[in-house]
């Protein structure tokens, strides 16, 4: 369990990173290891969605063909008019709530609300597969309509690889982060956060940090997509 | 001795606690910039105007995301500095791939122009 109580004397801002970072002791102070191992993480995932994002541009910068218009691509027909990113923006909108609702899980679990946390983590975990469904739906869609990683008919053949790689490899993150999120919740909601005693995911009775662990994680997926949307779907 | 593991978790948790209000704006705050970031493409916004506008609403959500709901805001600056700077990298990447990129452009244009 990371300590709290930070010395008194121990200076803020640019002088508290030299302090903390020469000190001899751990450099991250507040912070437990389980929490600064998935900062790390996530740092390294960060440079992995970047590489795609960057491979996408290079590849659409570089070619000579059209590249396809996302607008009507990803457009939906109903009511016997064409809407533009109509699932797209639903998405979004379902992936920023499951962000609220575990923030507010997160703040449940601080607050040793045991029943109320592990509701809002099943919450999550359901607004996360509601995403995950509507995107095996673009999927179905767009592989209905011809495109493949190797050509489609609306354009430049870069187009299907740069999709599917980039938004696959996201719905991955989102379906993992599900699996974790029923666990935990689970977990939480059978009362074995409250027991003594140390386990993988706590480090006696009352330790809830996991749960903002796991949130961490779940708004880093939230923060990728706001990536991809702009840049995939906005471009 | 559970007791005393409970009061020292009390005071490791205190300094995330935060106003259900904070959370409620943030939440707010990022369903508005999304509709505003679709609006963007739905109102037909094209050029210099639509980039701007969809690189300061992507930014402002980034930034509200790893503020607020990842407690950022509230780290030693150790942390957030470790963390947050060595995307600049990426930023060097993507200067590096944007002329690899004109290049190639250019060369496929020369190259396999039609005659």
């Amino acid at each position: 369990m990371a300590e709290s109580a930070l010395d008194s004397t121990r200076p803020d801002g640019l002088e508290g990173i030299v302090a903390d970072w020469s000190s001899d002791q751990r450099a991250f102070k507040r912070v437990s290891w389980g929490k600064a191992m998935m900062w790390i993480f996530l740092l390294s995932d960060t440079f992995i969605f970047s590489i795609f994002l960057l491979s996408y541009m290079s590849a659409r910068m570089s070619t000579q063909s059209e590249w396809p218009n996302a607008s009507k691509v990803f457009s939906l027909h109903i009511g016997g008019t064409d809407l533009p990113l109509l699932l797209i923006a639903i998405m979004t909108f379902v992936l920023i709530s499951s962000s609220g609702t575990m923030a507010m899980a997160v703040r449940c679990g601080y607050a040793r609300a045991r029943k109320a946390t592990a509701a809002l983590m099943y919450l999550t975990a359901l607004l996360g597969a509601t995403f995950v469904g509507m995107q095996a739906f673009e999927w179905t869609k767009l592989i209905s309509e011809g495109v493949r990683p190797w050509s489609n008919p609306f354009g430049a053949e870069q187009f299907g690889a740069s999709f599917f790689m980039i938004t696959g490899f996201h719905g991955t993150h989102v379906s993992i982060g599900v699996l974790f999120l029923l666990i935990i919740a689970t977990k939480i909601w059978r009362g074995d956060f409250d027991k003594p005693g140390r386990s993988w995911l706590k480090s006696g009775a009352g330790d809830y940090e996991a749960v903002e662990i796991m949130g961490l994680y779940w708004h880093f997926v939230d923060l990728v997509w706001v990536f991809i949307f702009a840049f995939f779907y906005l471009w | 001795m559970a007791n005393h593991a409970i009061e020292q978790a009390a005071a490791h948790t205190e300094g995330q606690q935060h106003p259900l209000k904070l959370y409620f704006t943030v939440w707010g705050l990022l369903f508005v910039l999304s509709a505003f970031s679709y609006f963007v493409d739905y109102a037909g916004l094209e050029g210099l105007l639509r980039w701007s506008l969809i690189l300061l609403f992507m930014l402002l959500k980034a930034g509200l995301i790893v503020a607020v709901f990842m407690h950022m805001a509230w780290e030693r600056l150790a942390l957030s500095f470790a963390i947050l700077l060595p995307p600049i990298a990426v930023l060097v990447f993507l200067g590096i791939m944007t002329a690899e990129s004109d290049y190639t452009f250019v060369t496929r244009d020369t190259v396999f122009a039609e005659p």
